[in-house]
């Protein structure tokens, strides 16, 4: 098995809750397994109670409350709550759907750090359609809410073909809402998004042309508005160091309790990811078999192994890798030196030129019906 | 953004500040991210709690350590956190 000498396990830094996989919105780029439909079982407050307090104790700072969409769950405060005893600094990832002035006080008292609002779009039409909800004028009203109440507040956008056109507004947008940081996520083609990507990826120049737009706003409002742009990786030379190395820092619990060494492992095959059900964290983040299969370097394949760069990127995303090449230890694609690098331009042609065709195929959006048909 | 002598300083109200037993050092904690102190860091930001001028910061930590010659390092870190956000002055 990969992964099998002696290793330093350093202790996770990052817990990802993944509190549900039910959401009001179809975004369709979503993160979550296309097949999420078969994953329907929940953990009981006790239960994330239970992995928050081995987690923390363990070394985990930060904690993400994420879903699906985590305003589902009529537990969060209490799960809030429980958090801040522990010391944790919680950041609640919501698309603000349902979020009133109410329960934004409450998740206050309970505890909570700071909301992440997503927002699709600079416009009404546009983020209506992608989120496949109504929900723009109210993201804006829960945006105002989340200033009001004291939260930094992190607007949260992701690009992709059909709105980044909209750079320039976008970045009007969050100036105009008051965001203290602004995440630029240019989408990652995993999942849902994987799917779609033909209808998603932008071209090179449309790249090139949003970047120079955000790098020179980033300058004007240095000092005000914090933006974090997450680089596409498909026009990179050199793959992103996924996860700051497998099992270095990042845990991830799926809604049904299982533990994951990024939110896309599930699809991987072979690791058999432990379930917190089974395992304390401690068992399952230093001796399970899906957290140690990729720890450190001896489960590279050339060009990896000898590549002096491996330290810095780690060979980038395993997920990735799987996904374009079918085969999880190759060096991920979008290396240059990956002997698979044209799958990635492939993808990009293939992109370009269905942007091209005349009618394009529609979006398929996330939700349980279409989940089913991936399951 | 430079450090003004005659106004208070703050911590920021959205960063927080805090021990880390499994790190044994002290951390700031900011949204979905975090920045490990030394320390001497550690020290001069816990003084920033809206009721010291620059200055008196520097006597008190000059006075903890016994020391004197520590105003230019304290003021280059109080300018490094005013440009991270993690202080502010009103």
């Amino acid at each position: 098995m990969a992964g099998s000498n002696k290793i330093n396990i350093t202790p996770p830094r990052w817990l990802l809750a993944e509190l549900t996989y039910a959401c009001p919105l179809q975004c369709p780029y979503c993160s979550n397994p296309l097949d999420y439909a078969k994953y329907p079982s929940e953990l009981s407050t006790d239960d994330w109670k239970r992995v928050l307090s081995q987690a923390r104790k363990m070394g985990a700072v930060q904690l993400g409350l994420s879903g699906g969409e985590p305003l589902v769950r009529r537990d969060l405060s209490e799960l809030i709550r429980h958090a801040r005893e522990l010391g944790y600094y919680s950041n609640l990832i919501t698309s603000g759907y349902g979020l009133t002035e109410e329960r934004i006080v409450e998740l206050r008292q309970a505890g909570l750090d700071h909301i992440q609002v997503s927002i699709q779009a600079s416009t009404q039409e546009l983020n209506d359609h992608i989120a496949g909800t109504t929900s723009y004028e109210h993201k804006r009203e829960v945006a105002h809410l989340v200033k009001k109440h004291g939260y930094p507040m992190v607007l949260c956008v992701v690009i992709h073909r059909e709105n980044i056109h909209q750079m320039q507004q976008i970045l009007e947008m969050a100036e105009e809402l008051g965001a203290d940081y602004l995440e630029l996520a240019n989408t990652q083609y995993y999942g849902w998004a994987h799917a779609n990507r033909d209808l998603l990826l932008p071209t090179q120049e449309q790249f090139e042309q949003a970047e120079a737009i955000a790098q020179a706003y980033k300058e004007r409002v240095a000092g005000k508005m914090k933006i974090y742009y997450v680089v596409p990786d498909y026009y990179e030379d050199r793959p992103k160091p996924c996860m700051n190395g497998w099992g270095t820092t990042f845990l991830t619990i799926a809604p049904d309790g299982v533990a994951l060494p990024c939110h896309s492992a599930r699809e991987l095959p072979g690791l058999d990811c432990p379930n917190v059900n089974d395992y304390s964290i401690e068992e399952i983040w230093t001796e399970s078999k899906a957290f140690n299969f990729f720890r450190g370097f001896d489960w590279m394949k050339e060009p990896c192994r000898s590549c002096d760069e491996k330290e810095k990127d780690f060979g980038g995303c395993r997920c990735q890798a799987y996904l374009l090449t079918g085969d999880m230890y190759n060096t991920d694609p979008v290396c240059s030196k990956s002997p698979n690098r044209h799958v990635v331009q492939e993808a990009i042609d293939s992109a370009k030129s269905a942007s091209l065709a005349p009618g394009e195929k529609p979006l398929i959006f996330r939700n349980s019906k279409n989940s089913r048909d991936f399951a | 953004m430079t450090i003004d002598p005659d106004k208070n300083i703050r911590f920021s109200p959205t960063h927080r500040l805090q021990w880390e037993e499994a790190q044994q050092k002290d951390v700031i904690l900011y949204p979905e991210g975090m920045v490990e102190l030394n320390q001497s860091s550690a020290e001069i930001l816990k003084l920033c709690d809206g009721n010291r001028k620059p200055q008196q910061i520097v006597d008190e930590l000059e006075r903890k350590f016994e020391t004197t010659g520590l105003r230019n390092d304290i003021i280059a870190l109080l300018e490094v956190a005013l440009k991270n956000g993690w202080i502010k002055q009103d």
